[in-house]
């Protein structure tokens, strides 16, 4: 069962708070405990700032998930933007956090269950979901 | 009980134990919790909820501003959480690498291998380190089949994994000459085409090779840029220096070396050396030259080989047992 909860469009620098405040309501309702709620909402302002800071527009959609018995968060972060040319380059540790940019993709990836990554010229989708422990 | 679980209730017990009595015993136990936590890979800001969840249990009427707080630091101790596990991961990395370097480094020492001649006439003794693991020095020997033996003495100006596959490449170059034309100039000559055409720019070389005539007692001599060489006299136990002019190998591509020649009297040592033995540096002091012959006298009496080691014992105490370049020194010593 999949189930659109929220979506929020990342335009501007504050839609990264709107970003986390609307996935941290949904994570609460989730059952989410405090250190998951705080991974959570750091692995949306990372998805929030690379669509903030490298294209025009995107927008981040939360999802509920049932894996039975297991209930999950799916976030979805989509753009329109150029595009990442080398996939395997931003997936590597050290990439963004060697440039004092923040945990970059590695850190979603780690703060989260479960992660995809699709990019191509017209855009760019992360998707990743964490599970209610 | 999960092991999180388990030291959960360890840390909540702990935690109100020192709460009641602030003895010394249980913050000694907690930093053994903390050390078993980086164990099992437990991120700070799990722990700042462990602390949390904690104190919620052991003091029930805690300030709703206090209980707010955590979430905040929690919300802080995130990133800190994911520096710490990206830290676990290149330090894994690092591992990996540092053995794959060691098993190249094996591998190189097999491919440089080089058998100390033995003649009646010339004892001959070689101490050759890397300050990495992989040497960028390189030493070799030939005997053609008279006997007469070809020795070069080689160093590639910089460290490590570079410098190995360069030292290498000299290597089978070398082999692929024909043993019976040692003749240094002509090994140079050739050697810096090699070198010139298979290495890239702002990689230098620089190469003594000496052969050693050993009906004659003549040793003829060439050197590309490399460090002068010294022959320590046994009639008046002075140091005389032997140089040749010539080029770093691959700078251009066609040179012709120079070559020279020295009687060698009975008695007399030959030092052939790269400059991780004359630039040895104290602090920030290099060492003077007259301090490395005199330390190279010092145990000039000796046999060959007890010499090199002699004087590489000795550097490498002074430098506190870290070398900073490779250090290679060869000494061949006329038998009376």
């Amino acid at each position: 069962m999949k189930e659109t909860l929220s979506s929020v469009v990342i335009k501007q620098e504050w839609d990264i708070v709107g970003a986390r405040q609307a996935g941290r309501q949904v994570s609460q309702e989730l059952g989410f405990g405090s250190v998951d709620q705080a991974r959570i909402a750091t692995a949306i302002s990372e998805l929030a700032r690379n669509i903030y800071l490298y294209t025009d527009e995107g927008q981040i959609t939360f999802e509920e998930v049932r894996d039975i018995p297991k209930v999950g968060l799916k976030i979805v972060a989509q753009d329109q933007g150029p595009g990442i040319k080398d996939l395997s380059a931003v997936m590597k540790d050290g990439y963004s956090t060697s440039g004092g940019l923040g945990a970059g993709l590695p850190g979603v990836k780690r703060l989260m269950d479960d992660f995809d990554l699709e990019s191509n010229e017209s855009g760019t989708k992360v998707t990743a979901i964490k599970w209610a422990r | 009980m999960s092991s999180i679980e388990s030291d959960m209730q360890n840390y909540k017990e702990l935690l109100s134990q020192y709460l009641s009595t602030r003895d010394e015993a249980i913050l000694y136990q907690a930093e053994q919790f903390s050390k078993q936590s980086i164990q099992q890979n437990i991120s700070p800001d799990e722990i700042v909820n462990v602390h949390y969840e904690a104190l919620e249990e052991v003091v029930p009427d805690m300030d709703e501003r206090v209980r707010d707080s955590f979430q905040f630091l929690i919300e802080t101790m995130i990133s800190y959480g994911l520096a710490y596990q990206e830290h676990q991961v290149l330090r894994e990395k690092q591992i990996e690498l540092r053995s794959e370097i060691g098993v190249a480094a094996n591998m190189q020492e097999t491919l440089l291998k080089t058998t100390i001649p033995t003649h009646n006439s010339l004892d001959i003794g070689v101490k050759s380190v890397p300050a990495k693991e992989m040497n960028g020095d390189y030493h070799h020997f030939i005997t053609d089949e008279d006997g007469n033996i070809g020795v070069a003495i080689a160093d590639v100006i910089g460290k490590g994994v570079p410098a190995a596959f360069c030292m290498s490449m000299i290597k089978f170059a070398m082999e692929s000459f024909l043993d019976n034309d040692i003749n240094p100039q002509r090994v140079l000559d050739s050697l810096n085409r090699v070198v010139g055409r298979n290495v890239e720019e702002g990689m230098f070389v620089t190469m003594f090779y000496g052969y050693y005539d050993t009906t004659s007692h003549q040793f003829y001599y060439a050197s590309a840029g490399h460090e002068p060489c010294y022959i320590l006299r046994h009639d008046s136990g002075e140091f005389e220096e032997i140089d040749a002019k010539g080029l770093l190998l691959g700078v251009e591509n066609l040179v012709s070396y120079e070559e020279r020649q020295v009687d060698i009297h009975p008695g007399d040592l030959i030092i052939l050396l790269t400059d991780g033995v004359t630039e040895c540096r104290v602090n920030d002091r290099f060492i003077e030259q007259d301090e490395v012959l005199d330390i190279i006298n010092q145990y000039a009496h000796l046999d060959a080989q007890e010499v090199v080691e002699g004087v590489f014992k000795y550097f490498e105490r002074l430098q506190d047992f870290q070398l900073r370049d490779d250090f290679t020194l060869l000494v061949m010593k006329r038998n009376d």
